[in-house]
C-alpha cells in the first residue's frame, strides 16, 4: 500500500526493513539512538533492534569508517551515518584508501557492503563547515557508489538497495529535503543505483539536476512552460555510476542543455556531466550548454550573504530562456511571499 | 617430540622463513624484475614469529608496509607471496596489489596496506564482527613506531578497551619512521606502551628480539582475549637491519650509526635463538641445519614459480572494481 510519507520516514524505513530482513545490517553513528535520531531518522530504532545493532560511537569518524569496513569484510552491512557530511571529512583516508580499493587491491577476495550516510546541504544558517555539498569529491573515486535521493520514494528505494549492494555506497541527503511528502510504498522496494529518472519530459531543452536542484528544476520547468518553452527534467539519482545514456540520449532529442547542481561549480558534478554531454553529442547540440552551481568561495552564515550564494528556479529558466534566445526577466528572480529564502518553506525553523 | 619442543622448533623455522625469503628477495631484488616497493624486515623477526606462534590458524592478522613477516609468520602461501611482489598472476592479489598488500584468507591473513595506521581500525572492526560472531577468534594487529603518532591509533585503542574486543596489538618499535628517529616524533618523557595504558588497556613492553619473551607474552594475551578479557598492547623493541624501503643496508647515509647497528647486529633474534637451541636445549645442529636446507629449497621453488608465472593480462586490471 501507498501513502504519503516524508523524506526523512522514508529513510527511517528503509533502515528499518532491511534490519528486519538481515541481522548481518547494522547502524552506528554519532547520535544515532540520541533523542532526536539523526534528524528522525533512526528514531526507535535501538528500542527495536537493541543496542548491539543500533549504536553510538565515540568522536572517532576514521576509525569508526574502518571499523565498519573490517566489519564488512566479514559479512556485515553496516550502515554508518554522519549528520554533516563535513564531518565525514575526517573519515576520507578510510573512506578513498581503504573502502573504495579492498575489493580491488585484493582482487575480489573481499568485499565491502557497507553504507555511509551523510546530510549535506543547507539547514537553518548552517554556515561555512556544516553546509557543504561535497558530492564531486566521493563521485571522483572508483571503487565507490554515490547516490543523491531527491523523492521520499527515492530515498527508500535507493537506500534499501545500497544496503543490499556488495560495495560502499554514499548516500547523500540534503536537509531541506528531509521535510518533504511523497507516496512511498509500504513494503519493500528497491530503486536502482545508476539510474537517472527522467521526471518531466519535454521537447527544448534538458535539464539535468540532482538533489534539492531537482525541485528547483521543477520549479524552473514551470517558468519555462509560462513562456512557452518545455523543458526536460532529469534528476540524475546517482553520480556514480551515472546514467550517463539517459543524459545523452534526453540532448539527442532536445539539442540543449542546462546543469543544476547543489555543489560548487568548479570541478563539480556540472562539469562531468557537460564533459559527458559533449564528448558524446556535441554534434547534436544547438548552443553551448550551462550550469546553475555554487559559486566559488565557500558557504557563508547569514541570510544576507546567502541570498545570492543559493541559485534557484530563477536561473535554470533564465539559463534556459537565454540558450535559446528567449528574453529573461524580472519575473524569475521575484522573492516568495511566504518565507525568506534561507527556508525550504515557511514551517522550516531552527535551529538545525 | 614433546610440547615444549615442538614449539620451540615452530618458533625457530617460523623465525628462518622469514630471514631466508627476506634475504632471497634482498639478494634478486637488483634483478629490477620486482617492479615495486620492498620494505624488508630482517632483524625483527622474532617479535613476528614469536607473536604469530601464539595464534590459532583460525585467528586473524593484520599489517602494514612492512608484512612479509606478519604473513609468512601467520602461514601466507610463500609462492603466492613471491608472485605478488614480481606481479605476476598467481600472486596472492593477482598482482593488483604487489609487496605491501598481500594477503591469505585461508591462513587468516587479513591483508596488509601501506598507509600508516589504516589497517588498524579495519583490523578492530573485523575482532567486533569476529565477536558479535561468536567465533573466539583473536585478532592480532601489527603496527610500528610511527603510528603512536596518528590519530587513528588513539581512536582504535579507545574503542578496543570501550567494547573489550579480541584484539592485540603488537607494535615493533624499530627506532625509525623510514629516516625520522624518535627523538625528533615523539616526547622522551613517556614510551609508546604508556599511551596504551593510559587508554585503560591491558599494556606489556619487552624485548623483541626475545623470541621465547615474545611468544610468553603473546599467548598470554591470547588466553585473555579468549577469555572475553578484552585487548592487550604489548610493545616489543627491534630494529631493521636493513633500509627503510629497498634490499640495502644504508648505516652510512647519515641518519644513524654502523655502531648503533652493531649494537643490535649482535642481538640477531634468528641467530641468539640459534645458539640457544644448540647450547642450552642441546638440538643437534645436523636437526637445524636440515630445518635451514629443506626450507631454502623451498624458496628456490618459489622463486622459481614467481619467476615463471605469467604476467596477468592487461584487461585485468579492470577487474573487481566493482563487486
Amino acid at each position: 500500500m501507498t501513502r504519503k510519507i516524508k523524506y526523512f520516514e522514508a529513510l527511517r524505513e528503509a533502515q528499518y526493513q532491511c534490519m528486519e530482513a538481515d541481522k548481518d545490517v547494522y547502524i552506528m553513528g554519532l547520535g544515532v539512538p540520541d533523542p532526536k535520531g539523526i534528524f528522525g531518522t533512526t528514531t526507535g530504532m535501538q528500542e527495536k533492534f537493541g543496542a548491539d545493532r543500533v549504536m553510538d560511537i565515540p568522536l572517532a569518524e576514521n576509525t569508526m569508517t574502518g571499523v565498519a569496513i573490517g566489519s564488512a569484510l566479514k559479512g556485515m552491512r553496516p550502515i554508518l551515518t554522519h549528520q554533516r557530511v563535513d564531518f565525514a571529512l575526517l573519515s576520507m583516508e578510510q573512506i578513498i584508501n581503504q573502502a573504495a580499493k579492498w575489493h580491488y587491491m585484493f582482487h575480489g577476495l573481499h568485499k565491502i557492503p557497507m553504507v555511509i550516510r551523510m546530510i549535506i546541504g543547507r539547514g537553518w544558517g548552517q554556515g561555512p563547515q556544516h553546509s557543504q555539498s561535497l558530492q564531486s569529491l566521493f563521485a571522483h573515486i572508483p571503487g565507490l557508489k554515490v547516490i543523491m535521493p531527491t523523492t521520499a520514494y527515492d530515498a527508500k528505494g535507493l537506500l534499501i538497495s545500497a544496503i543490499e549492494d556488495d560495495n560502499p555506497v554514499i548516500s547523500l541527503e540534503y536537509r531541506w529535503l528531509y521535510g518533504i511528502s511523497d507516496s512511498v510504498p509500504e513494503e519493500m522496494y528497491r530503486v536502482p543505483i545508476g539510474k537517472a529518472r527522467v521526471l518531466e519530459e519535454g521537447k527544448d531543452i534538458t535539464i539535468v539536476a540532482t538533489s534539492y536542484m531537482t525541485l528547483e528544476s521543477l520549479r524552473a520547468r514551470e517558468m519555462l512552460q509560462e513562456r512557452g518553452v518545455n523543458a526536460e527534467v532529469i534528476d540524475l539519482r546517482t553520480l556514480r555510476p551515472m546514467d550517463t545514456e539517459t543524459i545523452i540520449n534526453s540532448v539527442k532529442k532536445t539539442g540543449r542543455l542546462v546543469v543544476a547542481d547543489t555543489g560548487h561549480k568548479m570541478f563539480g558534478v556540472s562539469a562531468e556531466v557537460l564533459a559527458v554531454v559533449l564528448e558524446n553529442t556535441f554534434e547534436r547540440l544547438l548552443n553551448k550548454p550551462s550550469r546553475v552551481a555554487l559559486p566559488d568561495y565557500p558557504a557563508p552564515t547569514s541570510p544576507a550573504l546567502c541570498d545570492d550564494y543559493y541559485p534557484r528556479a530563477g536561473h535554470i529558466a533564465a539559463a534556459a530562456l537565454e540558450q535559446l534566445g528567449k528574453a529573461v526577466d524580472d519575473k524569475l528572480f521575484a522573492l516568495p511571499t511566504d518565507r525568506r529564502l534561507d527556508q525550504p518553506d515557511s514551517k522550516f525553523e531552527g535551529p538545525f | 617430540m614433546s610440547h615444549k619442543k615442538e614449539v620451540t622448533v615452530k618458533l625457530y623455522s617460523i623465525m628462518n622463513r622469514i630471514r631466508t625469503v627476506e634475504e632471497k628477495i634482498a639478494e634478486l631484488y637488483p634483478e629490477q624484475e620486482m617492479r615495486c616497493p620492498v620494505h624488508l624486515c630482517i632483524g625483527q623477526e622474532a617479535a613476528e614469529a614469536g607473536s604469530c606462534a601464539a595464534l590459532n590458524d583460525d585467528d586473524y592478522v593484520i599489517s602494514g608496509h612492512r608484512s612479509h613477516g606478519h604473513y609468512l609468520a601467520k602461514g601466507g602461501d610463500l609462492k603466492a607471496m613471491l608472485a605478488e611482489i614480481y606481479g605476476k598472476e598467481t600472486g596472492c592479489a593477482g598482482g593488483k596489489g604487489g609487496s605491501m598488500h598481500l594477503i591469505d584468507l585461508n591462513v587468516g591473513f587479513i591483508g596488509a596496506a601501506p598507509i600508516v595506521g589504516s589497517t588498524i581500525p579495519i583490523g578492530v572492526g573485523v575482532a567486533f564482527a569476529s565477536k558479535l560472531k561468536k567465533e573466539n577468534r583473536v585478532m592480532m594487529i601489527f603496527l610500528g613506531d610511527g603510528v603512536a603518532e596518528a590519530g587513528v591509533f588513539h581512536e582504535s585503542l579507545n574503542l578496543a578497551q570501550l567494547w573489550n574486543l579480541p584484539v592485540i596489538f603488537v607494535c615493533e618499535n624499530n627506532l625509525y619512521s623510514v629516516y625520522s628517529p624518535m627523538h625528533v616524533r615523539q616526547p622522551d618523557t613517556r614510551r609508546i606502551v604508556d599511551l596504551a595504558a593510559a587508554h585503560g588497556m591491558d599494556s606489556h613492553y619487552a624485548d623483541g628480539n626475545d623470541v621465547e619473551v615474545v611468544y610468553q607474552l603473546t599467548s598470554d594475551a591470547v588466553k585473555k582475549c579468549r577469555n572475553g578479557q578484552g585487548p592487550v598492547f604489548i610493545e616489543f623493541s627491534t630494529y631493521r637491519w636493513r633500509e627503510h624501503c629497498g634490499p640495502n643496508f644504508d648505516n652510512d647515509i647519515g641518519y644513524r650509526t654502523e655502531d648503533e647497528y652493531q649494537v643490535w647486529r649482535k642481538r640477531d633474534p634468528v641467530a641468539l635463538f640459534r645458539s640457544k637451541l644448540i647450547n642450552d636445549y642441546k638440538f643437534d645442529e645436523s636437526e637445524i641445519v636440515k630445518i635451514e636446507h629443506d626450507f631454502k629449497d623451498q624458496v628456490n621453488d618459489a622463486v622459481k614459480f614467481a619467476k615463471e608465472s605469467p604476467f596477468p593480462d592487461s584487461s585485468n586490471a579492470e577487474l573487481h572494481i566493482y563487486a
